[in-house]
């Protein structure tokens, strides 16, 4: 039955990324771009969001420092920077910034107005909130030699700085809102994107229209954009498949895709990317017996990856065996070398044998226990119904319980579970942002193990200071062996990002973050 | 009838003060709090200190009988305070949703009412027989029908035979009635056929009784033509516990919407309060339960106050 | 002996005394066809076992999303798990949460009215009062409140919580009616009698009010037994309810079987009759019971 909806019709290519040829076609101007966003953001203020329902409908109307280049992830491009240099000993940034930049209201932007962002970022006033300050701890100042040039002096080396200036969280204000009112952001939307602040109906969409003093020449394409929000899955798809909205930006599941190509057939592009996201096992180490690394090993070998990867890619949006870091990124593990990580080897009896051994020197004997998970249909249920499948299957009964976000992420933080499911899910695959989960519990916020592994800690250190990729990626094999063999908190499956567009959205470019390419700048519509 | 009138409006306020208090311990039972999900439920590592803050901000440090106190000093002078999640004021949430939400439930009413009144009578007057079965096996099916299914079975329907399905974003019927009506139909039916299987068996065991009382009897035996007794005895004095379903009904049905507002997408009270109710929103939850409360309680009073105009023993009982 | 000749025979005529069970079926023959689908969901509850064709909960990687067919009669869902074992398992979630919470319901309901309607005065006056609160809530938004409050409790597969959440919206209603119906009884002179004998309160509750007030408590049980197993169906829906992977009815419904709907409408389909037949079943067989018992009782 699958077969018949299995192959979609166009499959744009998908791990490589190739460059995208589709641009041949001369940009039409005009049109309204409608598209589905699954949640709604709280409030406006970039500095303060985490989500992917505040990027997609906000962050059109601002620019960033640095983004990525929409085509080549991860490759750094200018947003309103014109160029840069890193000085020798990593620790001096010179921007050269963009000349006859505007903001919505008119007003010129400037080295002052990155300056008052950046310094609002790092060291919030008068009740602003900032919730990435961490990411710019080593800063120790920042100049504006004139009002093109902006100067990021640092403390220590740190291999992500730049990564970190395309974070796409760092919107410019611009300073004299913030002078006047540190929360301004909070309600107000006035940046220099592609596209000002038309209006937000609570609960139902966002809308933004073209900014005539954008200062890249003849952009944006579109005259506006409309983000619906639909929270229910089925009604986001139908609405696609009617054409209510041209796309979704976040992810769709293969069901969905198989279902919108079936119906549609050549109507739709399909783009497919790993994804920067995985589902993680994390134990509470403090309880008994998962204070005891064979049993946790024991849990992380008796999982079938592959055969997982397979069956449930067919079901869910995981497709990607991968270790500590997305599979497919530069610094990961290739294939080979993740087979020598425990639980990734591709011999299954064998696994489950030693795993039924570990368990029995452990002294554990008809191992149960209660499986906490997160009660999002997906993909965090078929993940967690084929893990209890895979334990059963070296006798290890564990009971799903799934609450409701809010209790699931209380119980989590709170220890008040033995083993669960807990996500990883980052803009981007900078190793400072994703093995925060693994460092210890005393350095991360995010670490809801309750352990402290010192040499973790010093393997995350010595990665991040390391300029030469090389060495970097030599400590970070270090890191995960033993982070994979402690197994205080093991990868599952990671995620596979499936996007079905109608075929009027061009200039769109797929990357493995729902969080990246969203400004919209040079998307348009051919119609 | 004054005396009774004050009495049952007394008698309001310690309902509401109950209702109160329950919502307000129940949500703060609740495990979870708004600030551990808004800044953790999409990943990002946001430290301790920005979530102690963020809840100082809002004010769930204070004690909680502070937090009664203030909620309870903003009743009374009719402010709700503001949405924790949105920093919106509360009522401004609300008011954005209301109109939908009404809508849809005046249209379930009209279609249940249009529906109920002639079935009911139908059965009623052909009791026992073939027509009377029919009705009662569709009333039945009404009420064990779940909404969201047929919802979700309409939905199906329209999208793979027309490719087509209700539009997405609300527009009030004054402003484009073709938009809004195509858009609201579907869940006023969706929710109207169990609204209308409660009205039909409403309205078909009272016509039953009420063709049994003797004035009915006498009415016929003075050879009165059918058709009139139903019409001029019959029916005025089955009206009022039919009229009281419908209105108690509708007072739930608000609250009904729930589930069917999350099938076809409205933005609405129901999906509003869903969406409250799991991100801990208190002032949120606790103004939309005082809300629904109070209209309940209301359409009782009134309810009551008519029984009670209409049948004088009620007032000294 | 001429007289004898001339006075006819007397034949009495005898009615047949027909089983209760016969009797019922033959006035409320709607009401029967409910028993019948009730016992048969009750079957297929208790003996899931022996009676389904599958595991349940065992995922068949090779077999997922297969339309129905001989091997299986209503397809399998997204983990290859056969739909139609899963609606066997789960009349067994359905009835054991209709009937566990309709038993906590008008259990408790049912006491607090006798209590209520017994003792008068402030006792009656406060509990109607809170009575009066709970009402005013709409049913599932207590419900939602509650299950978000208590979390979730699971005792073999079954969430004891849920129950508990699906029980308390129902005691006040058993609570009213109880009330009235005891109230009446309380005037009447035997139990004055009682009282004058010096009978204990609980004596005279027990077993002088409570027989009276079986037959609406009856009624209203079936009728609650309906409304659990769509409330149940509901929440489950809503995410709120039970827990993959239980089978359960509503949960079908939920979470990612609707993203299936046009592969596999079995999937959609399937569960919505399950429930809707068993809703209607104990509907059908409540009024039943209801004009066979007592006609003047409404809910």
């Amino acid at each position: 039955m699958m077969r018949k909806f299995g192959l979609p019709v166009v499959l744009v290519a998908a791990f490589a990324l190739l460059p995208a040829t589709a641009d041949a076609q001369t940009p039409k101007k005009g049109g309204e771009l409608r598209f589905a966003v699954s949640a709604e953001p709280p409030d406006y203020d970039c500095h303060a969001a985490t989500s992917f329902a505040f990027v997609h409908p906000v962050r059109p109307h601002y620019n960033t420092l640095l983004k990525f280049d929409p085509a080549n992830y991860p490759k750094v491009v200018g947003d309103l920077a014109q160029s840069w240099e890193q000085s020798k000993d990593g620790l001096t940034y010179t921007f050269k910034l963009k000349q006859n930049v505007k903001f919505h209201d008119g007003s010129p932007f400037s080295s002052a107005d990155v300056k008052a962002t950046y310094e609002r970022i790092r060291n919030p006033q008068n009740g602003a909130r900032s919730i990435r300050k961490a990411a710019y701890a080593d800063i120790a100042s920042i100049e504006t030699p004139d009002a093109s040039t902006v100067v990021f002096k640092l403390k220590a080396k740190n291999a992500s700085m730049l990564t970190n200036f395309a974070s796409p969280w760092d919107c410019i204000y611009s300073a004299a809102k913030l002078k006047e009112d540190q929360k301004f952001p909070e309600r107000n939307v006035m940046g220099t994107g592609p596209f000002k602040f038309v209006e937000h109906a609570a609960g139902s969409h966002w809308v933004g229209e073209r900014f005539a003093d954008y200062h890249v020449k003849d952009r944006p394409y579109l005259d506006r954009y409309r983000a619906i929000f639909i929270t229910n899955t089925a009604a986001r798809v139908n609405a696609l498949q009617a054409g209510e909205v041209l796309s979704e930006f976040r992810g769709h599941s293969p069901a969905d895709r198989d279902k919108l190509v079936s119906a549609l057939g050549n109507k739709i592009e399909v783009h497919e990317s790993p994804w920067i996201c995985s589902l993680v096992v994390t134990f509470n180490t403090e309880k008994k017996p998962f204070d005891d690394a064979r049993v946790r090993r024991a849990l992380s070998l008796a999982i079938d990856r592959y055969q997982g990867a397979e069956a449930l890619s067919k079901i869910a949006l995981v497709r990607h065996v991968g270790g500590v870091l997305r599979p497919g990124y530069e610094l990961a593990a290739s294939p080979a070398e993740l087979l020598k990580y425990p639980g990734f080897g591709k011999d299954i009896n064998a696994a489950r044998a030693e795993a039924k051994k570990l368990l029995a020197e452990a002294g554990v004997k008809d191992l149960s226990f209660k499986f906490l998970n997160r009660n999002v249909p997906m993909p965090y249920t078929p993940v967690g119904v084929f893990l209890i499948d895979q334990w059963r299957q070296i006798g290890v009964t564990a009971e799903h319980d799934q609450p409701e976000t809010k209790a699931y992420i209380a119980n989590l933080r709170g220890g008040n579970y033995e083993v669960g499911l807990d996500f990883n899910c980052d803009a981007v695959d900078d190793p400072n942002l994703q093995l925060a989960k693994y460092i210890s519990a005393d350095r991360s916020p995010i670490n809801y193990g309750r352990y402290n592994d010192r040499k973790l800690d010093e393997l995350y250190d010595a990665q991040k200071g390391e300029l030469d990729p090389a060495k970097r990626k030599q400590i970070l094999r270090q890191f995960g062996q033993h982070a994979l063999t402690e197994a205080y908190t093991f990868p599952t499956i990671w995620w596979h990002r499936i996007i079905v567009n109608w075929k009027q959205i061009k200039g769109w470019h797929m990357s493995p973050s729902h969080y990246l390419n969203q400004d919209l700048q040079d998307v348009w519509l051919d119609q | 009838m004054l005396r009774y009138t004050i009495n049952r409006i007394l008698l309001m306020i310690p309902t509401l003060l109950g209702v109160a208090v329950l919502v307000f311990v129940l949500l703060r039972l609740m495990p979870g709090d708004i600030v551990e999900l808004r800044f953790l439920m999409d990943g990002g590592q946001v430290s301790p200190e920005v979530l102690a803050q963020e809840r100082t901000r809002l004010g769930l440090d204070k004690p909680l009988w502070q937090q009664f106190v203030d909620w309870m000093s903003g009743l009374m002078v009719g402010d709700f305070g503001v949405s924790m999640w949105t920093g919106r004021p509360v009522w401004d949430e609300i008011a954005s949703r209301l109109e939908l939400s009404m809508q849809v439930a005046i249209m379930a009413t009209i279609l249940a009412t249009l529906i109920a009144i002639p079935l009911g009578t139908l059965a009623a007057l052909f009791k026992d027989r073939w027509v009377d079965r029919f009705i009662q096996v569709f009333a039945i099916a009404g009420l064990a029908v779940p909404s969201f299914w047929l919802g979700m079975l309409m939905i199906m329907f329209l999208l793979v035979n027309f490719n087509w399905i209700p539009p997405l974003t609300f527009k009030p019927i004054y402003v484009d009635p073709w938009h809004n009506l195509s858009q609201l139909i579907w869940p006023a039916l969706a929710v109207g056929y169990r609204y209308s299987a409660v009205a039909t068996r409403m309205t078909r065991s009272t016509i039953i009784e009420v063709l049994q009382e003797d004035y009915i009897r006498t009415a016929r035996a003075k050879g009165v033509f059918e058709r009139l007794v139903v019409r001029r005895h019959a029916m005025r004095n089955a009206m009022l516990p039919v009229v009281t379903v419908i209105g108690l009904e509708f007072a739930f049905l608000i609250g009904g919407l729930v589930v069917t507002e999350q099938v076809f997408n409205l933005n609405g009270i129901g999906k509003l309060f869903v969406e409250t109710v799991t991100r801990a929103d208190y002032t949120m939850v606790q103004a939309l339960v005082m809300l629904v409360a109070t209209f309940f309680i209301l359409v009782n009073f009134l309810v009551d106050l008519l029984y009670a105009a209409l049948d004088p023993r009620i007032r000294y009982r | 002996m001429a007289i004898a000749d001339t006075t006819p025979k007397i034949t009495y005529k005898v009615p047949k005394r027909r089983h209760p069970l016969v009797q019922f079926a033959v006035t409320q023959p709607l009401g029967a066809a409910g028993l019948v689908v009730i016992i048969a969901l009750f079957i297929a509850g208790i003996f899931s076992e022996s009676v389904s064709p599958y595991d349940p909960l065992v995922l068949d990687y090779s077999a997922m999303l297969a339309p129905p067919t001989w091997e299986h009669w209503m397809g399998t869902d997204a983990f290859g798990r056969d739909v139609l074992s899963r609606i066997i398992y789960g009349a067994r979630t359905a009835l054991a949460v209709g009937f566990l919470s309709s038993l906590l319901g008008s259990g408790i309901g049912a006491v607090i009215g006798v209590v209520s309607a017994y003792f008068g005065g402030r006792i009656d006056m406060a509990i109607q009062r809170f009575m009066d609160v709970l009402l005013s809530f709409p049913i599932i938004v207590l419900a939602l409140a509650v299950v978000a409050v208590l979390g979730k409790w699971p005792v073999g597969g079954l969430d004891l919580n849920l129950i508990i959440a699906i029980a308390i919206p129902m005691i006040p209603k058993v609570a009213r009616v109880v009330r009235s119906s005891a109230l009446a009884i309380r005037e009447m002179p035997y139990i004055d009698a009682a009282r004058a004998a010096g009978y204990s309160h609980s004596r005279i509750i027990f077993r002088h009010i409570a027989p009276n007030v079986v037959a609406p408590f009856l009624i209203m049980f079936t009728a609650f037994i309906a409304q659990a197993i769509l409330l149940e169906a509901s929440l489950s829906f809503l995410g709120l309810g039970v827990t993959e992977p239980t089978a359960a009815w509503g949960l079908m419904l939920s979470g990612t079987s609707q993203e299936f709907y046009q592969q596999a409408p079995w999937m959609i389909i399937f569960p919505g009759l399950a429930i809707s037949l068993a809703v209607f079943a104990f509907n059908l067989f409540g009024d039943s019971l209801r004009d066979w018992l007592d006609p003047k009782i409404k809910l």
